[in-house]
């Protein structure tokens, strides 16, 4: 997929902004740094435990502003809805949609509504933009990785995976997982306030922590090695994903963030993120390594090591 | 192949019944596990019930491996 | 999870590993899995870096996807593309490429697949949509047999006639036979399918102790399971001995499960199967049996594309344990997860898959 993008979009649309592929796009204008984002919302149901549509279309778009050290300022919002959409349902997800604004902090100043014929979608697609403003001086480090620098996640995997699978009909499983579907400003900007010593960050939603961490080291000359026993996961997640077949690291997650901290500095950035009601989980994962380039490698459970698997797509139930 | 985990039954009505693990549940048929009772631990593959867990059995093993940790160290 | 994590104790498995080298064999062994469940514990815990170098494991037919050949998918296809068929499948088979076409490539050309993970919820699904007629791909050993052999006692008993059955169920014992009698590779034990011989129970493969005189152990899906389980292989080897022994004691009675196998024999027969790497085994493979043939969707008259199998593909070889998926050419190269032009490759439990995915940096070729 990545491949189809580059050949098809990056080369033909050729600029060097774009072509960096990052969550954001980072331009400036008469001075001032900021970041411009898209993500289009297609999921299915359109309602899952601990949201909907409306709200991930806010806190995804945010998010990828966020990651860039991005304060998010101004959203654009474009729906299609499908012909027979029941009203309430829509003003549902509209007011979900509002109300998630507010809490981030951010504007949704301009938007659009088409309506396609029935069958043409399922039942709404968002698009959201955004731009934000990176606070000068209080942006990301821009250090070079280096060996032993750590790998942290602000709190659970998988959460949201599980909870819009538990909401598919076809899987028939129960569990008290809500989405963890957040804005991440407030808890990482309660870190990059006060430190300097973050370097990267990613949300790692489609694809999970697999794919972040993955894109995070290909073609580089450094590698990840993760601790498969310190990740951290709710016991419902785990039992899920050992029901089906599912890897915790492949599942989305649409509240968390996954950073690069500089050695010397991780127990403090540790502290600031448990320090907050989103980051009470937070936890180191791994760090950086020399070998290894271009791959991540987990040392699992037992002592082994072996490489991490990339996410494969659409996630599919097993019972081989 | 064969992915099949231990998952408690919480209630039955002999047919089929609702197992957990870990706080995560399903309705389980017990078709193949006629003789499940209330808090068995069932190993549970493609919705079906194929065995009873036994917990003697199950405990005699983690005392086996337990004397060989002892013996190795 | 106490259920589960009991057996996943890292110094267990380590103080295990430590007594499988206390030992001391005085040759190389080679031991073969038969089941990709057991593929894929050993790769994703990446046990192998715990034994000592003289204890080679190999992966042989245990994956059901792998060890099905193109012309199930291709049936399957074929299929999807009537109008009134909807297909009801694991999540397995969905990727799995046949002559031309997967489930997937269908199924974006408006075609009808559905994932379920128990084949009861297809039958209610079946229920709920009377104007469709389902086809449940049957795919699987012994342990997914017997709850298709239960779904389908249901669909009997109820009289729903819009569900149907596709059958390519295989049987271990004969494949493990035809592996032995080939004498292709040299195996100095297996490690049996726990959850097949759940359902079996340990009889129908005494063959292997009692005419091969090869040592093999019935083991559970954690990882101090496994350990355990090439301790007592190690053991019978040390000791010049052979016999079926069963690690998995917490599940696996010896006369397996009475019910799953009654069910099993009132709604299915013995009958030639194919598998990949071996041809067609005699007496390998479950169908329904004649009398439940309105349910048989081998009775839908469809036309099926002429079967090939990707030159180059060397899945067979893997399966049987005679080349490392390293050694197969299109390995990594033209054949990947994202375009995988086996079985092998494509199923989360196929051996290719396993190294593709989980070997690290230093054991790829």
């Amino acid at each position: 997929m990545q491949r189809f993008i580059r050949r098809l979009f990056v080369d033909r649309f050729a600029n060097p902004i774009l072509s960096t592929l990052e969550d954001a796009a980072l331009v400036s204008l008469d001075g001032d740094h900021l970041a411009f984002t898209t993500d289009s919302y297609v999921i299915k149901p359109l309602k899952f435990p601990g949201g909907d549509i409306g709200k991930l279309s806010v806190c995804g778009t945010v998010n990828d502003l966020v990651v860039m050290g991005a304060r998010p300022l101004y959203l654009s919002v474009g729906f299609i809805l499908e012909e027979g959409l029941k009203l309430d349902l829509l003003e549902r997800i509209v007011t979900s949609t509002a109300e998630t604004a507010i809490i981030a902090g951010v504007q949704i100043v301009t938007g659009d509504t088409k309506v396609v014929p029935r069958g043409e979608c399922d039942g709404v697609f968002i698009n959201t933009s955004g731009i934000g403003v990176i606070p000068l001086g209080k942006g990301l480090s821009d250090s070079p990785f280096a060996s032993g620098d750590a790998i942290l996640i602000s709190g659970t995997v998988g959460d949201h995976g599980i909870a819009v699978l538990s909401a598919r009909e076809e899987l028939q499983f129960q569990t008290n997982v809500d989405s963890d579907c957040a804005p991440l400003n407030d808890l990482i900007f309660s870190v990059l306030s006060v430190s300097s010593a973050v370097k990267w960050m990613r949300d790692p939603t489609r694809g999970g922590v697999a794919a972040v961490l993955s894109e995070m080291v290909e073609s580089k000359p450094y590698g990840a090695l993760i601790y498969e026993a310190d990740i951290p996961v709710r016991d419902d997640v785990s039992a899920v994903c050992e029901l089906l077949g599912f890897d915790p690291l492949h599942l989305a997650n649409e509240g968390k963030v996954v950073m690069v901290v500089e050695a010397d500095e991780v127990n403090h950035v540790l502290q600031l993120l448990r320090n907050h009601p989103l980051g009470r989980a937070a936890a180191i994962i791994g760090h950086i390594t020399g070998e290894g380039a271009g791959y991540v490698h987990v040392q699992t459970a037992v002592g082994g090591v072996r490489r991490l698997q990339r996410p494969a797509g659409e996630l599919l139930p097993r019972i081989c | 192949m064969c992915l099949a985990i231990p998952m408690r039954l919480l209630e039955h009505d002999g047919q089929s019944g609702i197992v957990e693990i870990g706080g995560a549940r399903r309705e389980v048929m017990l078709t193949l596990t006629p003789d499940a009772r209330i808090n068995d631990y069932l190993i549970v593959h493609a919705g079906y019930a194929l065995e009873i867990l036994d917990e003697d059995e199950a405990e005699r093993t983690l005392a086996l491996l337990r004397e060989i940790e002892k013996y190795g160290s | 999870m106490k259920a589960l994590s009991r057996f996943r104790d890292a110094d267990t498995v380590h103080h295990i590993a430590t007594e499988i080298r206390r030992l001391a064999l005085d040759r190389p062994v080679r031991f073969m899995e038969v089941c990709g469940g057991h593929t894929a514990v050993i790769y994703r815990s990446a046990l192998t870096d715990l034994l000592p170098e003289e204890v080679q494991l190999l992966s042989g037919p245990g994956c059901p996807v792998c060890v099905t050949g193109n012309d199930f998918i291709d049936q399957a296809v074929a299929l999807a593309e009537l109008p009134e068929i909807t297909i009801a499948t694991f999540g397995d088979l969905v990727r799995v490429p046949g002559s031309t076409r997967s489930l997937t490539d269908v199924r974006a050309c408006g075609c009808d697949i559905q994932v379920f993970y128990s084949p009861m919820d297809a039958l209610t699904w079946a229920l709920k949509h009377p104007d469709r007629t389902v086809v449940f791909l049957g795919l699987g050993f012994e342990t997914t047999a017997c709850t298709l052999a239960a779904t389908l006692a249901e669909c009997v008993r109820s009289e729903i006639h819009n569900f149907r059955f596709l059958s390519s169920l295989k049987t271990m014992p004969p494949a493990l036979r035809a592996l032995l009698s080939s004498q292709k590779v040299a195996i100095d034990g297996f490690i049996l399918p726990g959850h097949v011989i759940t359902v079996t129970g340990l009889e129908v493969f005494q063959f292997i102790a009692r005419e091969f005189s090869i040592p093999s152990v019935v083991s559970g899906f954690e990882p101090s399971d496994l350990m355990e389980a090439l301790l007592m292989l190690c053991r019978q080897i040390k000791q010049d001995h052979a016999e079926v022994e069963n690690q998995y004691r917490r599940v696996v009675r010896y006369t397996g499960n009475p019910q799953a196998q009654a069910l099993i024999e009132k709604m299915f027969e013995p009958c030639d199967m194919q598998w990949r790497g071996f041809g067609a085994i005699p007496l390998s493979g479950l169908k329904l049996r004649p009398q439940f043939s309105c349910w048989d969707a081998e009775n839908i008259p469809v036309e099926v594309e002429p079967t090939r199998e990707h030159p180059g593909c060397r899945c067979g070889e893997v399966l049987c344990g005679i080349i490392h998926p390293s050694e197969c050419t299109l390995f990594g190269s033209v054949c990947t997860p994202e375009t995988p032009l086996g079985a092998c490759m494509v199923s989360a439990e196929g051996a290719c898959a396993a190294v593709y995915h989980f070997a690290p940096l230093s054991e790829k070729v």
